[in-house]
């Protein structure tokens, strides 16, 4: 089992969307939301997903396709 | 002997031991070196820093490592210029330069690494890492090289040819990453994860950022101990502009700055990588990660890690953000090197075209005491200047094809350009 971090930010479209809860039921995933913060432009949400390291790469593949941009939890790990 | 006593959640207050962890395991929110600064009072004072190095190893008290394992190539301390000319060329009355490029690997980054290195060798790591557009590389392979260190430095697969020479001369293990930017971030975060490495900007994040506050310690000195009216700074994670006002906060909390800081802190972006500044202007505190795309390939980060607090800044102090196009980036190298004898990277003319925006727009009024952030060297972006400058006077060797071609050369540029008789 492995965990990973990471910071969904759902366009306005998307909000309404029950993104997460699909990810916990059609996936192998426990997902366990910490952050969120939602406004009329954006919405984000940081949380973990927990499984086998790759049903979360196609979890959030999936995510991605539902046009959620996924992100590391913290920010980009790049710095300049 | 120093003053930190744990790492704090910035977001929960949660606090933790000092270990090499960056993340609070409750809400997820980043962590924070957290100080005695009572004691720190008791220790430290203005002569006492007066008579220290000319490094930043003059603020030993302020820095979240014990000096004993410090790695000491002669980072900061660096001038803090008078720009007499560029101030006029762009309207304000008092503008001061902080020059960070005369640092040993030529970039602010030599600051973070400076205290990420002491602490990751108090914990015992043999190795250093990072992910890097360039002069974080650079400064991590220097400063491993100097300890006897190894170092695996990560960067993207197309990075100007300086930034990766400027990493390869130290013989780091310099692995260069096939893919997008997205690609570097995925690879680098699961390695992380699996390595017994003092990843600079990942487990040892929280003291490594506080490097940076070194240099609001140092501006404040060199005024005299006073904070000025206002500050432009790049961002790229947006934490070197967090920490210079956390930096000018502390040195007011430990009795070094008389008067509480009332400085209104403006950061600057490339509008190719802007996620900060776009955020700014639409009044928001959450910013939209964005796909980096601008020459300033060292601002060049998609989704800041200290973007949200960076805001918060900017509506603490009553300053803000700014943004400039890569044609303004390089026009911003070109004022600064041509008015006052800088050359800086591309994040210099970032800084500097942004400056030249806010007071423009009126956002810093002229009368405002400016301090711009030069962060980088310019000769790691050459790239950046490619065709873009006067082209030289090539003459045989002759005086008299000297003197037709000098002719020739100043009604092409104007006589003011090519300078006096
Ligand atoms: C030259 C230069 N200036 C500024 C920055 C911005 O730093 P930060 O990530 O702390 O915002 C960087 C690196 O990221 C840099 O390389
Ligand atoms: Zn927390």
């Amino acid at each position: 089992m492995a965990k990973r971090r990471v910071r969904f930010t759902f366009e306005p479209q998307l909000i309404k969307e029950p993104v997460i809860y699909r990810l916990g039921q059609e996936f192998r995933l426990v997902t366990n939301i910490r952050m969120a913060d939602v406004d009329e432009d954006v919405g984000w949400v940081v949380l973990e997903l927990e499984g086998e390291p790759a049903e979360i790469d196609r979890g959030i593949a999936w995510a991605e396709q539902q046009g959620v941009r996924v992100d590391p939890a913290l920010g980009d790990v790049v710095e300049g | 002997m120093s003053f930190e006593t744990a790492l704090r959640c910035r977001e929960c207050g949660r606090e933790y031991p000092l270990m090499p962890i960056y993340s609070c395991e409750f809400c997820f929110g980043p962590l924070e070196v957290a100080y005695d600064y009572d004691a720190i009072r008791e220790a430290t004072s203005r002569d006492r820093i007066a008579a220290g190095p000319t490094t930043l190893w003059r603020y030993a008290e302020l820095l979240p490592c014990d000096p004993a394992y410090r790695v000491d190539l002669g980072t900061g301390f660096t001038p803090l210029l008078r720009a007499d000319r560029l101030a006029r060329a762009i309207g304000l009355d008092t503008l001061w330069l902080k020059n960070d490029t005369v640092n040993p690997t030529w970039s602010f980054k030599d600051r973070v690494v400076s205290v990420a290195i002491a602490r990751a060798r108090e914990f015992g790591f043999e190795a250093m890492a990072c992910a890097s557009t360039g002069n974080l590389a650079n400064s991590v392979a220097a400063h491993a090289a100097h300890a006897g260190m190894a170092a695996y430095v990560f960067i993207p697969h197309d990075l100007e040819e300086g930034k990766v020479v400027g990493s390869a001369v130290y013989g780091p293990t310099l692995v260069m990453v096939e893919g997008s930017y997205d690609d570097v971030n995925r690879l680098c975060s699961e390695v992380a994860g699996t390595r017994p490495w003092a990843f600079v900007n990942i487990n040892v994040r929280p003291y490594y950022a506080e490097g940076s506050r070194t240099l609001a310690f140092e501006v404040a000195e060199q005024l005299g101990w006073r904070a000025p009216d206002r500050c432009v700074a790049p961002m790229a994670s947006g934490s070197l502009f967090t920490k210079i006002w956390k930096g000018f906060q502390e040195l007011h909390k430990v009795g070094l700055l008389d008067t509480a800081p009332h400085t209104r802190m403006s950061g600057a972006q490339a509008a190719g990588s802007s996620p900060i500044a776009t955020a700014f202007k639409h009044g928001t505190f959450n910013f939209v990660p964005q796909k980096p795309n601008t020459i300033a390939r060292s601002l060049a980060i998609g989704n800041p890690a200290d973007g949200y607090y960076a805001l918060k800044v900017m509506e603490e102090t009553g300053g803000g953000a700014e943004l400039a196009t890569d044609d303004e980036i390089v026009a911003g190298m070109r004022l600064l090197a041509e008015t006052e004898g800088i050359f800086a990277e591309t994040a210099g003319g970032v800084t500097i075209a942004c400056l030249k925006r806010l007071v423009e727009s009126g956002a810093i009024r002229r009368d405002e005491e400016t301090v711009a952030f030069i962060t980088g060297g310019g000769l790691k972006t050459i790239e950046a200047l490619a065709d873009k400058l006067t082209p030289a006077v090539r003459v045989p060797a002759n005086a008299a094809a000297f003197d037709l071609a000098l002719a020739e050369h100043r009604t092409l540029v104007g006589a003011g350009a090519a300078g006096g008789a």
